[in-house]
């Protein structure tokens, strides 16, 4: 071995492609076969590309650094399904550019936490969250309230998404601006426009409590109540 | 002769800041967000300087180069290492009062947690720990190749660059600019910057070992090409994405929920393997047996090390993600390779420490010393410890939680700032031509503080991982659940504050040593270089 060695390490360019070498056989063992295996992501019903009102929230679920304390990945341990839900599937992410399956739980999974707190709950804890919960390490969020949502660059984004393998169609992206406003508008009767582009799951409310306009916190909270609502999950397997 | 290759050089130079230079404009002048215009007049003022500076130089005749190692650049990387290391441990320690007293927070966007926290994690690794890095790098790959570096314009290109990354990387994050993949958080534009700077730093190091006047190449080289190597593959890789529009800083990852989570712990874990773990291993294997003036004790060793390494570490990042959604075989995989990583990084434990065997008087009286040797005792920690914690049934009690935390600053407290603060402490006399260190009173000082706020700050995040999660496992005897979520937050409260202290020990060490660096910078200056400390002199061609 010495000797085989020694011829190596004479050689710089040698040695660094050797290195190159070694160290890319893990990656190409483990990671390619991702994509080609089928069953990595197994087919699921009810998953969707996320309307252009939630991919703005999850633009800022991903800017405020959520996942540094939340993560989005219950695991088939059964203290993560008791407390949490059915664990995830391969699907409920596979439009998430990037992932947000997270590392920490300072606070708890957010993977379903779509439905289990009503708009109002989620409100008043994004602006203050040592009101609701006592003891809370979160900070406040009340600035998310006061901006308006600019909506002006969803047709971008939703198409550099399409680029990069989401199947958004061209409806959806040439209506992305006005898909985002009237989720957020009960009363703008646009519902079956919606249903049309997204499926029946959709949800149109005013999310934030202020009939008046669009902001951050519709967005933000809209995502939030969406997670882990669509897939239809085989729940007996789950428990 | 070489004075025309600098020329070439320069003009090629001036090629690339030129294109960098548009880049700026074209974030200046289409942005539409103030962190994004700021970073586009930040890239083009730099690029811009760099330009002028290099086509000022191209009609000048160019200067002799003396046959004398390349220390300026050297000394800039040293200053910028304590620079970010400081602003790194600072905001670090801010984090952890966030935590223990939330209405720090300010609940401004500016200053929340999620968004300071990658200013953390990015001054620190590759502020501290890439500048260091660089720095030593170049120190040593010269004095083991008794040979100049290879270039009198690329080492700037290197170093300017890269803190050109780490700068628009840590003031984009209060504005929101972010891609969020933890650990590569900078948005597609600054990855360009870093990308360039690296292939420039590859090629450097090749052209600088071709040089050489020794036949083999010494054993702390293979490590920081190790280092330059794999860092450029994984960044390429984990970083490819598309961007929205010039006129904002936001790109979605071309990878998506499974296969993005795998590249991103494949990134993630060889960040560490390669950045944390190889590059200063190969600092340690330069530095440790000049402080105690021993030979590396086994050669054989030093290459099961190096090649076990670098073979096994990159099958290890799934371990980030057991028991959730990536298939069963990419996770035992993952396991078991973790596993046997053990016997290579142990490998080179040994090798560090029996290389201190003959010499442990040292560790007594030279603080640069005990701070090296130390390094490779938490080295030899935390590798033990990443093994245990990639078990799976080990990992229900450690991932998610602060257990995590504390593994990761046993590694880059205890073992990558050591090893640095110790070869640092060499290294400045020698660089600045100095006859010691300022104060070896203040290196004690500085060493006795960050042991403590290390032992503390890991201590504290050990109890607070593993009662977390043995509180989130707890059921009573019907099947429910003991504890809510918040009760579990609420245990955390005497750790965090704990953490918070040894982290403030931390930074009050790290203080102090920047202040004797700075002292001893300005201290007298050593008469005459030592004969050993210059390089050959090159064969010239048909000469």
């Amino acid at each position: 071995m010495n000797t085989h060695h020694q011829k190596l390490e004479r050689h710089s360019v040698g040695f660094a492609i050797a290195i190159l070498l070694v160290a890319s056989i893990g990656g190409i063992v483990e990671i390619a076969p991702l994509f080609t295996i089928e069953n990595t992501v197994e087919q699921v019903d009810g998953m969707r590309p996320y309307t252009p009102l939630e991919q703005a929230g999850r633009d800022i679920y991903v800017r405020e650094g959520c996942y540094a304390c939340h993560s989005q990945m219950i695991r088939t341990l059964r203290s993560d399904v008791d407390r949490y839900g059915p664990y995830s599937l391969a699907a409920e992410s596979m439009y998430d550019h990037p992932h947000q399956w997270g590392s920490k739980r300072t606070g708890p999974d957010l993977a379903r936490v779509g439905g289990k707190y009503s708009d109002a709950w989620h409100v008043a804890h994004l602006n203050a969250p040592r009101d609701l919960v006592e003891g809370s390490v979160m900070p406040g969020y009340p600035f998310l309230a006061a901006t308006a949502l600019n909506t002006a660059t969803l047709p971008a984004a939703l198409t550099a998404l399409r680029r990069v393998g989401v199947p958004y169609s061209d409806a959806q992206i040439a209506q992305a601006q006005r898909d985002a406003i009237n989720q957020a508008d009960p009363d703008a009767g646009y519902e079956d426009d919606l249903i049309e582009r997204y499926g029946d799951k959709v949800q149109i409310r005013d999310f934030d409590g202020d009939p008046n306009r669009v902001t951050e916190m519709d967005a933000l909270v809209a995502y939030l109540q969406m997670l882990g609502t669509l897939a239809t999950l085989p729940r007996e397997d789950a428990q | 002769m070489t004075q025309q290759a600098t020329r070439i050089e320069r003009g090629l130079t001036a090629i690339v800041l030129f294109a960098v230079l548009l880049l700026g404009i074209a974030i200046l002048g289409w942005g539409q967000q103030i962190g994004y215009v700021l970073h586009g007049w930040i890239i083009a003022l730099v690029a811009g300087w760099g330009l002028l500076h290099q086509i000022s130089r191209l009609s000048d005749p160019e200067a002799a180069i003396p046959l004398a190692y390349k220390d300026d650049v050297i000394r800039w990387g040293i200053l910028a290492c304590f620079g970010w290391g400081i602003v790194g441990f600072t905001v670090g320690d801010v984090l952890a009062w966030q935590l223990a007293v939330p209405a720090l927070n300010g609940d401004i966007d500016l200053t929340n947690f999620g968004r300071l926290r990658p200013i953390h994690t990015t001054a620190v690794i590759f502020g501290f720990g890439g500048n260091a890095l660089i720095a030593t790098s170049f120190y040593v790959v010269q004095r083991t190749s008794r040979a100049r570096l290879a270039s009198e314009v690329a080492p700037w290109i290197v170093l300017g660059g890269y803190n050109l990354f780490v700068l628009l990387a840590v003031t984009g994050y209060p504005f929101g600019i972010t891609q969020g993949k933890e650990y590569a958080e900078p948005e597609w534009y600054a990855d360009l910057v870093l990308t360039l700077a690296w292939i420039n730093y590859l090629v450097l190091y090749l052209r600088t070992l071709a040089r050489r006047a020794e036949p083999h190449i010494y054993v702390a080289n293979w490590y920081y090409l190790g280092f330059i190597v794999v860092i450029a593959m994984l960044h390429v890789v984990n970083n490819l994405a598309m961007p929205v529009s010039i006129t904002s800083p936001k790109s979605y990852s071309l990878w998506a929920g499974v296969q993005d989570a795998m590249t991103q712990w494949w990134y993630g874990h060889n960040a560490v393997g390669f950045l944390l773990t190889a590059g200063f291993l190969g600092m340690m294997y330069y530095f440790l047996p000049k402080a105690v003036g021993r030979p590396i004790y086994s050669y054989r060793l030093s290459i099961i090390g190096f090649w076990g390494i670098t073979f096994l570490y990159l099958w290890a990042g799934s371990h980030h993600l057991h028991y959730t959604a990536l298939p069963d075989w990419v996770q035992y995989l993952g396991m078991t390779m973790s596993i046997v990583l053990l016997v290579p990084s142990w490998g080179s434990v040994f090798n560090g420490i029996l290389t201190i065997n003959g010499a442990w008087d040292k560790v007594r009286t030279d603080p640069a010393v005990r701070f090296m040797m130390v390094a490779v005792l938490f080295y030899g920690l935390a590798t033990f410890e990443g093994s245990f914690l990639a078990i799976r049934p080990v990992n229900t009690l450690s991932h998610y939680t602060d257990w995590t935390v504390g593994h990761v600053h046993a590694g880059a407290l205890g073992w990558v700032a050591f090893i640095t603060f110790g070869a640092m402490y060499k290294l400045v006399p020698w660089v600045w031509r100095r006859e010691g260190i300022y104060s070896l009173q203040l290196e004690a000082w500085h060493f006795w503080l960050a042991l403590t706020g290390t032992l503390i700050y890991v201590g504290a995040m050990w109890n607070s991982g593993i009662t977390q999660a043995l509180m989130w496992q707890t059921y009573d005897p019907v099947g429910n659940f003991v504890f809510a979520f918040i009760d579990t937050v609420d245990a955390m409260r005497p750790y965090y504050t704990a953490r918070a202290i040894g982290g403030f020990l931390y930074l009050l060490g790290a203080l102090i040593g920047a202040y004797n660096i700075y002292m001893t910078v300005r201290g007298p200056r050593l008469a005459a270089p030592e004969p050993d400390r210059q390089p050959l002199p090159q064969p010239q061609p048909g000469g």
